[in-house]
């Protein structure tokens, strides 16, 4: 796979083609099968993402310790604020639903990883419900977050052990961002920006679990994150350009993740995990967790 | 390589691509070793593992790994209350395998046995559900779980390798990769073969037999 966005956006202009299908051609070469066999298999990967969104709204889970779940359900149904009736509040009522599925230990697609699972589904299947879109659109914006990813994977780190929460919610916001943009009409260079403007929103930010668990805040920052990814595509789509290239971006990413101390990457020690009410939120609950 | 799949997947319970669907891939992989359920398992965890496993379900991917269980297997949800309905020994401690970033901070030791079977493996669960085995009976190797890999232990004579390349070409299986180590010069070799398709069991009895070949299993794919 590619491990440059900017070679990947290149390749697509020299060819005349969008990065999902350059992705596909370059997937299919690398793993020995066709195109064809990779289509379907993101397409199952689009049915496990739309069952769980089922799931989460109907607000009826609870995660393992209890402390998140339900809230999905709130924004489906809940009262308004400045985002009712719009498409930004279906993207995120559904990166919720996703997360809080995950938090439960339901079934989810890691996209890129389990903690930021909300993000794509929330983003790409939100915007469907306002956009007319195929599920062979919908596919290849998974192919092309894919192609993201894997060059954030490259270049950076797609774990919040390693590289806090901006390598799992602030990668999967990267991932969104330009997948939808390429969906929604962007050229290859309009999902760069994307990818570049989502990224850059999420630079520092901490992976703080309570307790460890994938839980609080993950649940939430999987909204914001989406929040964040919505921001960049409506900025790259008017045509607003980033100076500092995605690629270029990425490796920050990887720097400061780097240099992260251990207490913010997921290890429960810094953050809103160290905080009075998290420490005492965690004990209470990793208690009934052990009695259960 | 980084695929596609390895992004927008794994299909998996959750809640955490490292701490849960790699952490039962890992186990998985343990369980080839033995090829089996493990009659004991003492499974040490290190660093992020040993500090959040317990939320994350790690302890509980793991064991259902053991317990032959796929990260999208919904009973991994149940998976230590299944292990001490079968009566399983396995026990969990918490230790430091070293710092980083020689040691990934979510790495695993876990020691197995079954029958006469018995084997220790160290290994990471990198993120996005990949994994790394960088250690197995104390043989430095790198396996991924994105192929189906042969490990096997042989006497470093002449011509193995071109033996086995050749049983293997004989049972129409193409290896990706081929990697060995071995601790000293004509001590034992360690090889690692990654192959494209799942060798049968006729492949291992058929490497089994090779007089200078001490134990081989197979791990089967376990992602990618």
């Amino acid at each position: 796979m590619y491990t440059s966005l900017a070679e990947a956006i290149a390749d697509a202009e020299a060819q005349q083609k969008s990065l999902a299908q350059c992705a596909l051609e370059i997937e299919a070469r690398d793993q020995g099968r066709s195109v064809d066999d990779i289509r379907a298999a993101l397409h199952r990967a689009l049915e496990v993402m739309r069952h769980a969104i089922e799931q989460g709204l109907t607000g009826d889970l609870r995660s393992t310790s209890g402390l998140v779940g339900g809230d999905a359900a709130k924004l489906k149904h809940g009262p308004a604020g400045p985002l009712a009736g719009t498409v930004f509040r279906e993207v995120l009522m559904r990166a919720l639903a996703v997360q809080e599925v995950n938090a439960a230990m339901g079934v989810i697609v890691a996209a890129p990883t389990a903690g930021g699972a909300g993000v794509l589904p929330g983003v790409l299947l939100g915007l469907s419900t306002k956009h007319k879109l195929s599920d062979e659109q919908l596919v290849d914006a998974l192919a092309t977050a894919g192609l993201i990813g894997a060059v954030v994977a490259h270049r950076a780190s797609l774990s919040g052990a390693e590289g806090g929460c901006q390598a799992e919610t602030g990668a999967a916001a990267g991932m969104a961002a330009g997948a939808a943009t390429q969906m929604l009409g962007g050229s290859p260079k309009q999902v760069g920006f994307a990818v570049a403007l989502a990224q850059q929103g999420t630079l520092g930010l901490v992976c703080d679990p309570l307790g460890g668990l994938v839980e609080l805040p993950c649940v939430f920052r999987n909204a914001t994150g989406a929040a964040i990814a919505m921001a960049a595509i409506e900025m790259a789509l008017a045509g607003i350009e980033f100076a500092i290239p995605a690629d270029e971006v990425i490796d920050t990413m990887g720097e400061i993740g780097r240099e992260m101390d251990v207490r913010y990457r997921e290890t429960a020690g810094g953050g809103l995990a160290a905080t009075p009410t998290g420490r005492r939120l965690a004990k209470e609950r990793l208690t009934q967790i052990k009695r259960a | 390589m980084v695929s596609i799949l390895d992004i927008i997947g794994p299909v998996m319970v959750g809640p955490s691509s490292s701490h849960t669907a790699g952490a039962c891939r890992l186990g998985l992989v343990a369980r080839d070793l033995v090829a089996g359920t493990p009659t004991k398992a003492l499974i040490e965890l290190h660093g992020s593992f040993a500090r959040t496993g317990e939320g994350h379900g790690t302890d509980k991917a793991i064991v259902g790994g053991l317990l032959g269980f796929r990260p999208d297997d919904e009973r991994l949800r149940d998976a230590l209350v299944i292990m001490e309905k079968e009566g399983l020994d396995w026990r969990f401690e918490k230790t430091t395998l070293g710092d980083e970033p020689e040691v990934h901070p979510n790495t695993v030791r876990i020691t197995v046995t079954r029958e006469h079977r018995h084997h220790v493996m160290i290994g990471a669960s990198l993120g996005a559900g990949r994994i790394k085995v960088s250690q197995i009976d104390g043989y430095p190797v790198e396996v991924d779980g994105s192929h189906h890999t042969i490990v096997m232990v042989a006497e470093d004579i002449k011509g193995s390798i071109a033996r086995i390349s050749g049983i293997l070409s004989d049972n129409d299986v193409n290896i990706a990769t081929l990697r060995l180590t071995r601790k000293h010069r004509g001590g034992d070799a360690f090889m690692v073969i990654e192959v494209d398709d799942r060798p049968d069991d006729a492949v291992g009895a058929a490497l089994k037999a090779l007089p200078w070949v001490k134990w081989t299993h197979r791990i089967d794919k376990v992602g990618g």
